[in-house]
């Protein structure tokens, strides 16, 4: 078994924080909460301190925040059904661009590879596609294929491909077509109860979902003209659940994040526990296996929210609470 | 709220006696655990949203029906709406869960459920008063916080 070693904890927010996203380099953390303030930590002689509060820039709370693929940038989505994107230019943070159109609370933002393409979601149960070009962002697709309120949406890690997760409990993928409409190219389901967040791998051939339903699942895309034999229809991937981890969580998973660097997938409960997953070493690609490797009772007193491996430094994971704080720990074999 | 009651006769059921004070609770050396009947007590005088009666009055809330895991800090409430097609009962859950959210230390996890077999839709009430997004959500939304805090406010 792993150990996850508690490095610092850091107060600052007034009540639950929803999430944590680190900076592309690694060397600085976002957070954001129901006290609708966004903070930007960064590690100075080893301590991590609060740099930036960034303050009136949504009415309520502040439910996901995401750094641009370059770093230069912020888009926070909140529950005042606006999305607001924050840069640098001036030399500190400003919002310079509010992003307006959902009808209810915008749930997840996510930044594409490129940085060009930008995705939100919300409880009025659609996606949007921006296209951020020289700091204009034009919506370039609304997709209402979720019957229900839509938690998240996540980037492929390579291609120009989205996935969203939803309270109807299923996960879709989209792609754009030949005709430069986006559609919904996969419905992945087999979820019981809400789809809360997901996570790509680093090849983005799998992904990984948790649920309201106390169950992780890994799911394998199988391209056209796979190995496996999987049959496709109109030339596009499936996604087979591959893999259940069910028994590990008591209550709610809130979010999951599969480390792009060393494989390990960690997950933020209603139990107050962090857990992390590692694949077996003699598992079948197509029926692979996971273990529990770390299990971190009381990781914090209240709900975990979010968990996010930092993208540079292998084993350092942050996350957020209802109990007003944001963690920073090590994991370590 | 609507123009017309949607159950114009309800049932109306004895409320239970105040609870007695032993000399237990009074010394504050001995550690009290919270129990059904506390838990019931924070909640038995929220008011109905459409008639001037409580919870208990109406039976919607029950002392039988609350399960307190003190240990595991776990409590979990069902309640019984009136009628099985009742509009009220997204409100009268959520009314439940905000004063046990207020009332209790945060450690505690509260699920609050409709009694199995009395709602039409309880399924989907139930997911919706589980998804704690969704209600931090609705408790932003002032008109209906000031609704909630009627309903809770105890009478005098």
């Amino acid at each position: 078994m792993g150990s996850l070693e508690l490095k610092q904890s850091l107060s600052g927010h007034k009540g639950r924080v929803w999430n944590v996203c680190w900076h592309p380099k690694g060397n600085s953390l976002a957070s954001c909460g129901e006290d609708r303030t966004i903070r930007i930590w960064a590690n100075e002689s080893s301590k991590w301190v609060v740099k930036t509060i960034l303050a009136e820039g949504h009415q309520r709370t502040v439910r996901e925040v995401s750094w641009s693929p370059c770093g230069n940038y912020i888009a926070s989505a909140s529950f005042d059904a606006t999305t607001a994107i924050w840069d640098k230019k001036a030399g500190q943070f400003e919002c310079n661009v509010t992003l307006e159109g959902h009808e209810h609370e915008v749930k997840s933002v996510s930044w594409s590879r490129s940085g060009q393409l930008l995705s939100t979601c919300s409880r009025d149960k659609s996606v949007w596609i921006w296209e951020a070009a020289d700091d204009e962002y034009e919506c370039a697709s609304v997709i209402s294929c979720h019957a229900q309120d839509v938690k998240k949406v996540k980037w492929h890690p390579h291609e120009d491909t989205l996935a969203s997760a939803s309270y109807d409990d299923t996960v879709r993928i989209f792609k754009e077509d030949a005709y430069s409409d986006w559609v919904c190219t996969a419905t992945l389901n087999s979820h019981t109860s809400t789809v809360w967040s997901l996570s790509f791998d680093s090849t983005g051939n799998r992904l990984a979902t948790c649920s309201d339903d106390k169950t992780v699942k890994i799911w394998q895309e199988y391209k056209p003209g796979n190995e496996a034999g999987i049959s496709t229809e109109n030339n596009e991937s499936v996604w087979k659940c591959c893999c259940t981890l069910s028994g590990y969580h008591s209550r709610p998973i809130y979010d999951i994040d599969w480390c792009k660097l060393t494989g390990l997938i960690a997950t933020a409960c209603g139990d107050d526990i962090i857990r992390i997953f590692r694949e077996d070493t003699d598992s079948n690609p197509n029926q692979p296996s996971f273990s529990m490797v770390c299990t971190t009772d009381d990781a914090h007193t209240q709900d975990v929210n979010s968990v996010q491996w930092n993208p540079v430094v292998p084993g350092q994971l942050a996350s957020a609470s209802d109990d007003g704080l944001v963690k920073i720990w090590l994991y370590s074999e | 709220m609507a123009d017309q009651l949607e159950n114009t006769n309800p049932k109306l059921y004895k409320k239970v006696h105040e609870r007695e004070i032993t000399a237990e609770d009074e010394d504050e050396d001995v550690v009290d655990d919270f129990d059904s009947r506390e838990i019931f007590d924070l909640i038995r005088n929220i008011n109905d949203p459409e008639h001037p009666l409580t919870l208990e009055e109406l039976n919607v809330v029950e002392q039988s029906l609350i399960e307190v895991d003190n240990k595991h800090n776990k409590v979990h409430v069902k309640f019984t709406p009136t009628i099985p097609h009742c509009s009220m009962a997204t409100l009268i859950g959520l009314s439940i869960r905000v004063q046990l959210l207020r009332a209790l230390p945060s450690r505690f996890k509260v699920n609050v459920e409709i009694t199995p077999g009395t709602h039409a839709s309880e399924t989907a009430v139930n997911k919706q008063l589980a998804d704690k997004e969704r209600v931090a959500a609705a408790l932003e939304n002032n008109h209906l916080i000031e609704v909630i805090n009627q309903c809770i406010a105890a009478k005098m």
